[in-house]
């Protein structure tokens, strides 16, 4: 049985200019122990249809759904409490910009403290145990010395560290990783993805990743969905998704990459597909 | 591209040192903080040289004393043939022209009160004696040139996307003909489909300008395809620093060495290998590509 299973998800908002569908009607599932990579540009919805599962989003969206289920339960008509029991231990999440989704006011310590306390209801002693063996987990040096840092004392990389460390605290069942990487320096990047790689690989969680990187699809993997404009464009294993793209959207962002550039000028999603077509029709 | 090495340098930059004041107390003397530990190299018109490092490598010091915002603390550089230094000079208008940047983050780069035809227009009153309806068609023709069209002239930068904004910044360090373009991470901040269309823009500009470009990034793909020299920097120093073909067939240095391997490979070999790695391990999606 699938450990997430979404079914033709729209998400709309109201703005000043009339509805946006930022996503329309996407299905998608992943499994326990699988790495499904979510790929696509940005605007394409990728991180609005995972915040909308999480129930992440503000009350200007709309959100329907055929079906939403997480470990057998319909996520949709969760309450506001049960949900809240939910997110956080078995579905975690990390963002992009690990400075600033951490609260600069606390030490990294007493907000890891805080998912240990509030989702485990574990006492001082044990928190403070647990963290340490967290920091170390995840490969932050003099992890004892480091709980009393603020989030400005520690480099980026670091910063998304605690940000795993918080984020696995709970062995989730389901970790997402929303561009976890981007906002790092490459060797950074190689360290981070290989922990997380190690991590799965380890608990067996399911693993959503969310990325515009085609590098980071090949490196994490297992199975791909492409997005475009608030639709899906395909859904492949990810040596299908390299080596035979059957979508022209997946044939153009493969193009694009630089490295496998071959003439004196790069390819552009244009002279694969009519974008405005693609963005318009079923 | 001209492969022959008859062109002069544009840009000639030797033992370039640059020291930031660093932090003092009390009873402690301040020591600066040496963010250049002399850098020296040379670009020839026509061609592209990519700096390439992490944060904090010195990569933007270094672009901010070309771009001669800021002085170098020690070391010579001449642009032209010319040696310029702007801690004991001031700079004359043909010096300021001559060279140009290009920011990272084309959101921030843009004043949002300013209409885009305005703010092409601003470097050719400051820079040239252009009468007001000169202006207004060179402007026109600029627009046009980097992709955009004439209907932009009077809109605002929040209407344009993070591709279009990166033309208009691009339009701008070109309306008065500079000989040498700073490019400081001009496509990090793009997605991949309109990097690669800012790319080609760049690309074609330089053809028909022969403009100069020094290229800073930490995309080594990126850079595999637009420099023809590259310029690996770490901690302030120059580690490695050669033709694109030697330093991406036969890098000598560890620290490039560390680069080219935490680049993601998109290489079907080794997607296969990591999917049997993770099935022999009972990982991963059960029944897909077997």
């Amino acid at each position: 049985m699938a450990l997430l299973e979404i079914r033709n998800l729209s998400v709309s908002f109201a703005t000043s200019t009339g509805l946006f569908h930022a996503v329309q009607g996407i299905d998608m599932s992943v499994d326990p122990r699988e790495v499904l990579a979510v790929v696509g540009e940005s605007g394409s919805g990728k991180s609005v249809a995972m915040l909308a599962t999480m129930g992440l989003l503000p009350d200007t969206a709309t959100i329907t759904a055929d079906a939403l289920r997480f470990d057998g339960r319909d996520m949709l008509n969760l309450s506001a409490a049960e949900r809240r029991r939910i997110i956080g231990r078995d579905i975690s999440m990390i963002f992009q910009e690990p400075i600033a989704s951490l609260n600069p006011c606390f030490t990294v310590g007493y907000q890891i403290e805080e998912v240990l306390r509030v989702h485990l209801g574990l006492g001082k002693r044990e928190r403070r145990a647990r963290a340490i063996e967290l920091f170390a987990q995840v490969g932050i040096p003099q992890p004892e010395a480091r709980l009393s840092s603020y989030p400005h004392q520690m480099s980026g990389g670091q910063c998304q560290r605690v940000m795993i460390a918080m984020a696995i605290a709970c062995k989730p069942k389901l970790l997402i990783a929303d561009e976890p990487t981007t906002a790092l320096d490459v060797t950074i990047q190689k360290q981070i993805l290989d922990l997380l790689m190690t991590l799965q690989e380890e608990t067996g969680m399911g693993m959503i990743m969310i990325t515009h990187d085609m590098g980071v699809v090949a490196e994490t993997a297992d199975r791909v969905v492409v997005m475009f404009k608030g639709r899906k464009m395909e859904e492949a294993g990810v040596l299908e998704i390299f080596e035979a793209p059957a979508h022209p959207y997946t044939r153009a962002l493969l193009a694009a990459l630089p490295e496998l550039a071959t003439g004196d000028r790069l390819p552009t999603v244009s002279d694969f597909v009519d974008a405005e077509a693609l963005a318009g029709g079923a | 591209m001209m492969e022959t090495r008859t062109n002069p340098p544009v840009l000639e930059a030797s033992g370039i040192v640059r020291d930031y004041p660093g932090a003092g107390g009390l009873f402690r003397r301040a020591r600066p903080v040496r963010a250049l530990k002399g850098i020296s190299f040379a670009v020839e018109q026509g061609r592209t040289l990519a700096v390439v490092g992490e944060s904090g490598c010195g990569k933007s010091t270094l672009a901010r004393i070309i771009t001669l915002i800021d002085p170098a603390t020690e070391g010579t550089l001449r642009i032209d043939g010319q040696p310029v230094d702007i801690a004991r000079e001031t700079l004359s208008r043909e010096m300021r022209r001559k060279v140009q940047i290009v920011f990272q983050n084309p959101y921030g780069s843009l004043n949002p009160r300013q209409k885009v035809g305005d703010m092409l227009m601003e470097p050719l009153i400051l820079n040239t004696a252009d009468s007001a309806a000169e202006r207004r068609e060179k402007a026109m023709a600029m627009l046009v040139k980097v992709g955009l069209g004439t209907e932009h002239f009077h809109r605002y930068p929040h209407m344009f996307s993070g591709g279009q904004r990166q033309r208009l910044a691009i339009a701008r360090a070109l309306m008065v003909n500079p000989r040498l373009l700073v490019l400081d991470e001009p496509v990090s901040a793009l997605d991949l489909s309109v990097q690669a269309q800012v790319l080609n823009l760049l690309a074609d500009l330089q053809e028909e300008f022969d403009l100069t470009y020094v290229f800073i990034s930490h995309d080594l793909s990126v850079v595999r395809y637009i420099a023809d020299e590259v310029m690996v920097m770490w901690l302030g120093e120059v580690v490695e620093y050669g033709s694109r073909d030697a330093l991406f067939g036969d890098p000598q240095h560890d620290y490039t060495r560390t680069l080219f391997a935490a680049t993601p490979v998109t290489d079907l070999a080794a997607i296969r290998a990591r999917i049997a790695r993770r099935r022999a391990a009972g990982i991963g999606t059960a029944g897909i590509g077997a």
